[in-house]
């Protein structure tokens, strides 16, 4: 017998109050939003008190406290560890949370405008392109004299520049497809990573070599409380964005004829929403290196959380992935203590089993 | 009531539909007919603005569609359209729902009453069950009839629908367009079928490379003659019932009805 009512059946009088469970979907998220922001508020000082050189959580909450409100604490604790608490990890776990964030909020809104579940912020090509210029500051060093400022500003640009040929490319008499996104983010993503390995394979200095590798892989050591605060304001000012665009989102995750059926234009928002997501993919990658994984895996578990609908699933996403990117990086500091992993290589090796367990869920047939 | 006058549609340099006329009036099925590359999908798309006509006019309630805003639009025309499926989970609960977007307009919050309107246009058709289901999990026949809910839940007066019993089997293929016809909405149908067409529609428009060869009821329209030379096939009549039943065989066959 199957489930759907014969169609003699149809169109008689319908039940009242039937409204699809409101209440629940509702709370459902309710509590997924509530628990998760509880969840990052007790990771930041746990995660902030964790690494190399282990400091209490309780002198942790002390030093934020004194530092963060100006309250009138005793200190009982050395100058060493109030830096390495204010100065170096809580920015470091602040940026991580705000990265952990970004890159799964593009890696959302990325899925939803390919259609494809395999969509994630290097797609564009993006990450690519501030790895190439970012190389090449490394390598070459110019401006060297700004130091870091040149190498965040160069990734910053060169991000720019590979999302800006994706899109050109991408754009034909002015209709963007999906599969054209795709394909376009492909091959700009390898001709620019064919460039980074020639610029490493024609610098003479092992070293610097080593330092490109280890930027190229993602890392969180050059957080300063500056870059932290502009990174978390790029990711929530992209957030808003995309919650204003929501149901868009969702529409054009189903397909460009439903959007346009139901009253919108796919390929303006594409549009939109593929030039906001290389601006923040680009602060995000200035800021922190190519970190894979988070876009691609996080998108993925927030959708078992609360469902495909982007007013709900862009915060969840938010959440998850600043929690996921934190803990990441405790452990790239932790595991090898005092050498630190590139964090890249941590998403990847947690992402990929995950993912793999993911695939085998999502078997349509099931 | 939905009407195009003289329009001419055509991509890069090629013009795919020339001077066609049709007219759906309130309450009636007009069943768009003609072979493979006759320009059928492409004049439904022109009649929900998706293109824009080189000449002539489309009007819905005798306002031009290109004159419509994308939600105004929306809230007289509702579209089933031929779409590739999308990998995303996305359930038949949130497929639905969208249909309110043209209610809602595109960026408010879908409240009690968006939930209410879906759960009802479910159970409408049928599938209030499979409301968790995702939706890309369902059979065929299911898949159409949760797309006709987004269509209900959307409040249009006005469907239009391109090939929706593609890939149906025999019972669900009746069952959809019966569905469409209890409807009681001004629909415009692309039909490949023919025998569906003649029970279905109240009207037809049968096209030949973007011209109209003929235009009226399923009984004046589908002639033998006709029918052999849009189709280069031969067909017979029989009558089933009231309804009218063709018979085809290829050219090369005489075909002879027991």
């Amino acid at each position: 017998m199957s489930s759907v009512t014969e169609f003699s059946d149809l169109l008689h009088p319908l039940p009242a109050a039937d409204d699809l469970e409101h209440d629940r979907r509702r709370r459902r998220t309710r509590r997924w939003l509530i628990g998760l922001s509880v969840l990052l508020v007790a990771t930041i000082p746990v995660a902030v008190s964790l690494g190399p050189a282990s400091i209490p959580l309780e002198t942790t909450a002390r030093i934020i406290g004194r530092q963060l409100f100006g309250l009138p604490l005793q200190v009982d604790w050395s100058a060493s560890e109030e830096s390495i608490i204010w100065l170096s990890r809580v920015p470091r776990v602040l940026l991580g949370a705000a990265v952990g964030a970004g890159l799964a909020i593009a890696g959302v809104a990325l899925q939803a405008l390919t259609r494809n579940i395999l969509a994630e912020p290097y797609l564009l090509g993006v990450t690519s392109g501030a790895s190439t210029l970012a190389a090449a500051a490394i390598l070459f060093g110019f401006g060297a004299s700004v130091g870091s400022l040149s190498l965040t500003g160069s990734a910053f640009i060169g991000a720019l520049a590979a999302g800006v040929a994706v899109f050109l490319l991408a754009r034909v008499s002015g209709q963007m497809t999906s599969t054209r996104l795709v394909l376009s983010g492909v091959s700009i993503g390898y001709v620019l990573h064919a460039l980074t390995s020639l610029l490493i394979f024609a610098s003479d200095d092992p070293d610097a070599g080593r330092s490109v590798l280890f930027w190229v892989l993602g890392s969180l050591t050059l957080a300063t409380h500056g870059s932290a605060v502009l990174t978390l304001a790029v990711v929530l000012a992209t957030l808003m964005l995309l919650l204003y665009w929501a149901r868009p989102l969702d529409a054009l995750a189903i397909g460009d004829g439903t959007a346009q059926t139901l009253g919108l234009s796919p390929t303006r928002l594409r549009a939109m929403v593929m030039v906001l997501i290389a601006l923040c993919v680009g602060a995000l990658v200035a800021a922190s290196g190519g970190i894979g994984f988070v876009g691609l895996i996080i998108p993925h578990v927030a959708r078992l959380c609360v469902g495909t609908a982007h007013r709900r699933l862009l915060p969840v996403a938010a959440l998850l992935g600043g929690i996921f990117l934190i803990w990441a990086d405790v452990l790239a500091r932790s595991v090898l203590s005092p050498q630190e992993l590139p964090l890249g290589i941590v998403t990847a090796l947690l992402g990929a089993p995950l993912l793999f367990l993911l695939v085998r869920r999502l078997n349509p047939t099931q | 009531m939905i009407s195009a006058q003289d329009i001419s549609v055509g991509y890069d340099d090629r013009l795919v539909i020339q001077g066609v006329s049709l007219e759906a009036g309130p309450g009636e099925v007009l069943g768009l007919i003609g072979p493979n590359g006759s320009g059928k999908s492409t004049l439904l798309r022109t009649l929900y603005a998706a293109l824009r006509p080189r000449a002539g006019l489309v009007s819905i309630d005798g306002d031009p569609v290109t004159a419509l805003r994308g939600t105004e639009l929306a809230r007289k025309i509702a579209v089933v359209a031929q779409e590739t499926p999308s990998d995303l989970p996305i359930t038949v609960a949130d497929m639905v729902l969208l249909g309110r977007t043209a209610q809602r307009g595109a960026l408010a919050a879908f409240d009690r009453e968006d939930h209410r309107a879906a759960a009802q246009a479910l159970t409408r058709v049928g599938v209030r069950d499979l409301a968790d289901r995702r939706y890309a999990t369902l059979s065929g026949g299911e898949k159409q009839r949760v797309l006709i809910a987004r269509m209900l839940a959307q409040q249009a007066d006005h469907l239009l629908l391109d090939e929706p019993t593609n890939h149906l089997d025999i019972r669900h293929q009746h069952e959809l367009l019966r569905l469409v016809g209890q409807l009681g909405l001004t629909t415009v149908i692309v039909l490949h079928d023919l025998n569906l067409a003649a029970r279905y529609c109240t009207k037809l428009v049968m096209l030949q490379r973007g011209r109209v060869v003929a235009n009226g009821t399923p009984d004046t329209v589908l002639t033998s003659e006709l029918i052999r030379e849009v189709y280069e096939v031969n067909a017979e009549r029989v009558s089933l019932g009231a309804h009218l039943q063709l018979v085809f065989s290829p050219l090369e066959e005489a075909v002879t009805v027991s």
